[in-house]
């Protein structure tokens, strides 16, 4: 492993990168959906926008995950894991038309299973890290 | 609320999670960094309640409050010492979730605005298939790791003839079901894909023993972070595939760093039966019958440990199964009262998940400070006093660095042989998970102290006091 000065200044450009390239991900949807300048589609896809900011926050979770102290390593799993379930986001949207549906259905117990996630995994995790103090 | 303040707000949600992630730089800034993560969290929930997708709240409210009380619950009640299988649980909940969202896109397209029933866009079909897969694949895998952390099956690897060809089998099975849904869009193959991946995680853990789980929890971690960006691809959420690519790549560079830390390829690994024929072979330990090892008591240990100018202990997984570690800090604080240099030394491998010793060590207010990894305090041993191994074996094992015919010939050790006196807690002269035997309880300087870790503490306490 590297020394972790570089890798640190390359994680804060990264993040940085790929919150600028989120921004304009942003300005070019709202123009593709205006779709009143056709200079602006250019042949790129949303599916290559999307891939984009994928590799690049594959890039910024590799240089922040480096520089996670090992003896954290038990509450980053807890944490990633907690975070992960924000896959409930596409829950609430399955789980909230009105009616009765089996997507409806699906979408409730996707709920409530990331909701275990979500609190046990967030709560879990400020309990380990409580626990680690310095020397009295 | 409008699509631009969604998007944004969703970035803002992206944002916290790499500085809950960053935050675990340090013990300091990590308490913070978890703030950041839960704030992240009720943004992107909030910010998808409010976009107008969601127009009834009563099911969501109901499904929130049961598993945030049931989530609750588990974490405020779960023992350290079973945080492994805790984490594994919670691994195969994000691969059932990933699933029935997969599942709910299928079956209602229009809600998420991927096309219609029948006529789902193609690049849609595509992700939702692999990010199916991928959560089927991270629940059943999840659920078999869960089942050997727990004891409610046997750690011991399970393999049977052909088991590779089987995988393989499945493997390309799982691809063509893959095409065949994606260019018939049938809700068939949908079910048997489901299934069929659900069948693969399962086969795929169950050749991987006991002591492999550090490497299998970050792997099933990592899957489940994959799993939640293919969701994010199929409805084209991008703090969905931030979040996954983030944990996603997490997970990777915990496995990576396990393998590093048993100089195993990920491959061998996850061939699995690693360490499964000594475990099967009960004469193994007795083979140490003929030589000579030389066992003290607790008052042997107390002697010679209050007589040492530095002591460096190195916790293993049976100080967790023993539940030793309060014992433990107990017996350093004496030590330290009467003067004694105390450190611990901590073997990336040890324990059952990454970073499993340093838990337990804080949860019994050892300070951080006075823990170190490999790397740091290698060095050290050698001019340390006594070497105090408590329920660990292999990671001490001078074969991995001497005898190239070892199975773990080549893997990092903590040098505790260089230490003046070595002393080893332990319940028997059985082998170590690897099934290689220790060369160290047979030499001079090394004293054997047989009994449970945790009672062995607690005598050696008594005969300091």
């Amino acid at each position: 492993m590297a020394d972790p000065t570089p890798l640190a200044q390359r994680a804060g450009e990264l993040a940085n990168d790929a919150g600028a390239l989120a921004h304009r991900l942003d300005a070019l949807q709202q123009q593709l959906t205006l779709a009143a300048h056709p200079t602006v589609v250019h042949g790129a896809t949303p599916f290559v926008f999307e891939l984009t900011v994928f590799v690049l926050a594959i890039f910024v979770g590799y240089y922040v995950v480096w520089r996670v102290t090992p003896a954290l390593h038990s509450p980053l799993m807890s944490v990633t894991n907690a975070v992960s379930s924000v896959i409930i986001v596409g829950a609430l949207i399955a789980a909230g038309p009105f009616g009765i549906s089996f997507a409806r259905l699906m979408g409730f117990v996707a709920v409530l299973l990331a909701a275990v996630n979500i609190f046990g995994g967030f709560i879990v995790t400020q309990r380990m890290l409580e626990m680690f103090q310095r020397k009295k | 609320m409008n699509e631009t303040l969604a998007a944004l707000l969703y970035l803002v949600a992206s944002v916290c999670f790499i500085m809950a992630l960053r935050g675990l730089s340090s013990p300091q800034t990590a308490r913070g960094g978890n703030l950041y993560g839960i704030a992240g969290m009720v943004i992107a929930i909030l910010t998808t309640l409010f976009t107008g997708l969601v127009v009834s709240y009563w099911l969501i409210v109901i499904g929130i409050v049961i598993g945030g009380a049931i989530g609750t619950y588990i974490a405020l009640k779960i023992q350290m010492t079973a945080l492994p299988q805790l984490v594994a649980a919670f691994h195969s909940l994000v691969g059932l979730s990933a699933v029935c969202v997969a599942t709910a896109a299928f079956s209602a397209p229009e809600a998420y605005g991927i096309g219609v029933p029948g006529a789902i866009h193609q690049a849609s079909l595509i992700e939702m298939a692999i990010g199916l897969t991928i959560g089927a694949v991270t629940f059943t895998g999840s659920v078999v790791a869960f089942s050997k952390l727990q004891g409610l099956v046997s750690g011991r690897p399970l393999v049977f003839p052909l088991q590779h060809w089987l995988n393989l089998v499945l493997a390309l099975a799982l691809v063509g079901l893959i095409v065949g849904f994606v260019s018939t869009e049938s809700g068939a193959l949908f079910a048997a894909l489901t299934l069929l991946a659900l069948a693969f995680g399962f086969l795929l853990i169950v050749p991987i023993g006991g002591a492999d789980m550090p490497v299998v929890i970050s792997m099933l971690n990592s899957y489940s972070g994959w799993a939640a960006a293919g969701i994010g691809f199929t409805l084209s959420n991008t703090l969905l595939i931030i979040t996954g690519a983030l944990v996603g790549s997490s997970g990777a560079i915990l496995s990576y760093i396990m393998c590093k830390g048993m100089n195993r390829s990920i491959i061998n690994v996850i061939a699995g039966g690693f360490g499964g024929e000594a475990a099967a072979d009960p004469g193994r330990g007795g083979a140490a019958g003929d030589r000579l090892v030389k066992s003290g008591s607790a008052e042997d240990a107390a002697f010679i440990l209050k007589n040492a100018g530095s002591v460096i202990i190195v916790p293993g997984y049976g100080m967790a199964v023993a539940q030793a570690q309060h014992a433990l800090r107990e017996m350093a604080d004496f030590l330290k009262k009467d003067g004694v240099k105390v450190s611990y030394a901590i073997h990336p491998v040890a324990g059952r998940m990454p970073g499993h010793m340093n838990v337990l060590l804080a949860e019994a207010n050892v300070p951080y400070d006075e823990v170190f990894e490999l790397e740091e305090i290698n060095r050290d041993f050698a001019s340390t006093d006594v070497a105090f191994v408590i329920g660990a074996n292999d990671v001490t094992n001078p074969a991995a660095k001497n005898d190239p015919s070892s199975p773990i010939y080549g893997m990092p050790i903590l040098d505790v042989e260089r230490a003046k006196t070595v002393l080893f807690v332990k319940r028997s002269m059985a082998s170590g998970y690897a099934g290689v035997e220790n060369e160290l309880f047979f030499r001079d300087n090394t004293m054997m102290l047989f009994g449970d870790a945790k009672k062995m503490c607690e005598e050696i306490v008594k005969a300091l006091e």
